[in-house]
């Protein structure tokens, strides 16, 4: 992946006359309510100008409802939305400076793709001739150039994708909101697009708001991540800090694959686990608390117990099951009191163990973090 | 639709063959087995074919022939020497009214419908479906009583004495005297059409992906324009549809103008029965008749290509 976390400060956006440090999208106190249901629920959020902003959770976690909030497609029931400072609350769409790749794309089947692309230009009473260099522009920037007398129907679903794309882009918006775009592409397609979706804000410097159930794909493109649940936002930070040190057993669930252990914080720089085992670990809580220590697969070590290295942390287990992923292999150990996953890269002087064999599981102890709630 | 794309050859038919022989004799199996299936679709399709030839065709057929005949001094037809006497006949001011006025009657029904049924297809497809079929419901319930019950009630209505006249007359607007006029007649062709409106209205706009309505909207498309270039050209089919299914009943109506209309406004429909029941003159009425039945085709023509286009 090899995704470097840029500072927001650092990505001045060539293009943008804002004032540099305002933030492209204010969130204050939003809530939504559909009949009884709270869809999002009373949350606040700053996002940066030039920002890429990923709205991360689970289905029915009310990422979408935010961002068609963003978008005007649905006003907020109570709190304020600010873009690029301009209160927009209960602004009808069009009065924004913001546009959309929808999740189905929507391109429109009875125009062609010059049309498609040109519509907004065309709604805001753009001369002919700048709408049409401004199509092959926008046609050229997503590399689909001499597609533009063609229909919608007549492309594949990756060239519909950026067709999308480029009929948000080529209206300069402030904002660009991407309802979970690459949601219908498959992996190979996928990636690519992220790559490219990546570089092209990168080049543009356009805040781009981004909504994905996909965690990996949250990790591998954007500047900060939110990580909603039911409404609400659990944690906002950068990617490295979202997988690293999450905020509570749910984002260190979603995020990644994680083995939870339980224990109890027994004083400053000791967790006890469950099985009775004393851990190493600042959690800076208060002594009793119940915990949770976060063991990512990839950062435990598996041994065989009669070969185990002594003075790091570990706990024994029997192997249950074994998963060949290819550039991997998962064990499933079995602990007298849970199972948890060991991640082992795949390479020629790896040991491969069996079904069944006495392991220890040792880690680092600074390859573990602490949740509480 | 044609059967061109040929389904594979049964594969029971291709089994025992050996192999070689299977792919040369593909095409004839292919070639059998479209031939095959076009007759199971000519069988299917027989009784609706068989019944429209013996009762439409055939008397259209007929029509046809009646309306190059002429009427002779006892009010029966002779068909002995053909001419075009009777669509001369159309060419005269007093028809040339009549068929005017049916138009321009037609015309106003069908568009009245248009602009009532729109706005209520679009809210209608845009409900749940629990909402959508209750007032579909709704929609269907006049068809539950006589056609012509329905006429005379609304002559009711708009009586003398009837329940519209008493209320304006309350409001203090005065009677209102609209029975018997072309007024009355649009009204109670639009109440007796609009059903014919709204439902393929409806099925074109429930078709439309409303992502499409959110997406001109995104797009800096004010509610109207999104109506203007997005909703409207993609329920065009619906718009065309339901537009032929009034203008052609309205065109060549008979009972709503029959009751509700004055004797001074004769439409086509009430002036063909005139002509085949009491002038006696099968000619005229024939080609009446025709020419409408003609005008109508040519209107569905129209409406199949465009609707071809734009689905």
């Amino acid at each position: 992946m090899g995704t470097t976390v840029t500072d927001t400060a650092e990505t001045e956006p060539p293009v943008s006359d804002d004032r540099p440090g305002e933030s492209a999208v204010g969130i204050r106190g939003i809530t939504k309510r559909f009949g009884d249901v709270v869809a999002v629920d009373d949350i606040s959020l700053d996002i940066a100008n030039g920002e890429f902003f990923a709205l991360l959770g689970p289905s029915g976690c009310g990422k979408t409802t935010t961002l068609r909030m963003i978008a005007g497609l649905e006003f907020p029931t109570e709190g304020s939305l600010t873009i690029f400072g301009q209160e927009v609350g209960t602004l009808p769409p069009n009065k924004r400076p913001v546009n959309t790749v929808f999740q189905n794309y929507a391109l429109f089947p009875h125009l062609d793709i010059n049309d498609n692309v040109g519509f907004g230009l065309k709604m805001k009473k753009v001369k002919k001739q700048e709408i049409a260099s401004r199509v092959d522009e926008a046609l050229a920037m997503v590399r689909l150039t001499h597609m533009g007398k063609r229909r919608p129907t007549q492309l594949s679903g990756g060239q519909q994708q950026r067709i999308a794309l480029a009929r948000a882009l080529v209206n300069r918006p402030k904002v660009l909101l991407l309802d979970e775009p690459l949601g219908a592409l498959d992996l190979k397609l996928r990636q690519e697009m992220q790559s490219e979706l990546k570089s092209l804000q990168r080049e543009l410097g356009i805040t781009f708001v981004f909504v994905t159930h996909d965690q990996e794909e949250a990790l591998t493109m954007s500047d900060r991540i939110a990580v909603m649940d039911r409404g609400q936002l659990l944690q906002v930070d950068p990617p490295e800090a979202i997988y690293e040190r999450p905020a509570n057993r749910f984002v260190a669930d979603f995020i990644g694959q994680t083995n939870l252990l339980e224990g109890t914080v027994q004083d400053a720089t000791t967790v006890c686990l469950l099985n009775g085992a004393r851990i190493p670990l600042e959690s800076g809580l208060a002594v009793g608390t119940q915990v949770a220590v976060i063991l990512r697969p990839e950062r435990a070590t598996i041994e065989p117990r009669d070969a185990a290295t002594a003075g790091r942390s570990s706990v024994d287990g029997v192997i249950r099951s074994i998963t060949y992923l290819g550039n991997a292999i998962v064990y499933r150990v079995g602990l007298d009191w849970m199972e948890l996953d060991v991640r082992e890269e795949n390479r020629p002087d790896s040991h491969r163990l069996d079904v069944g064999e006495d392991v220890v599981v040792s880690w680092d102890d600074r390859a573990v973090a602490v949740v509480s709630e | 639709m044609t059967i061109a794309e040929a389904p594979a050859p049964p594969p029971e038919a291709v089994d025992d063959e050996p192999i070689v022989e299977v792919a040369a004799a593909t095409p004839e199996f292919e070639r059998a087995a479209a031939k095959a299936e076009s007759r199971r679709g000519f069988l299917i399709a027989l009784p609706a074919y068989g019944y429209l030839v013996l009762f439409f065709a055939i008397p259209l057929v007929i029509v046809a022939i009646y309306s190059f005949g002429t009427r002779n001094r006892f009010g029966d037809t002779e068909l002995s020497g053909w001419n075009l006497d009777a669509y001369r006949k159309l060419t005269e001011p007093l028809l040339r009214d009549i068929l005017f006025r049916s138009l321009w009657l037609a015309i106003l029904t069908t568009v009245i419908c248009l602009v009532v049924a729109y706005p209520f297809a679009y809210f209608l497809a845009t409900r749940t479906p629990t909402i959508r079929n209750i007032m579909l419901v709704f929609v269907m319930i006049p068809f539950w009583s006589n056609f012509l019950v329905r006429n005379f009630a609304w002559r009711v209505i708009l009586g003398t004495d009837g329940p519209l006249s008493t209320a304006t007359s309350a409001v203090g607007l005065g009677d209102t005297r609209i029975l018997f006029t072309p007024t009355a007649v649009v009204l109670g062709l639009v109440y007796g059409f609009l059903p014919f409106m709204i439902l393929p209205l409806y099925a074109a706009i429930e078709r439309i992906d409303l992502g499409l309505v959110e997406a001109s909207r995104d797009l800096y498309a004010s509610g109207w324009q999104t109506f203007r270039r997005v909703l409207l050209p993609l329920s065009m089919p619906g718009v065309i549809a339901g537009s032929i299914l009034v203008f052609i009943p309205s065109l060549g109506a008979y009972v709503t103008p029959e009751i509700l209309g004055g004797a001074k406004s004769t439409l086509l429909g009430s002036y063909i029965v005139t002509q085949f029941l009491t002038a006696r003159n099968w000619p005229v009425g024939a080609s009446l008749s025709f020419t409408l039945t003609v005008i109508m085709l040519f209107a569905t023509i129209l409406y199949f290509r465009k609707g071809g286009r734009t689905l």
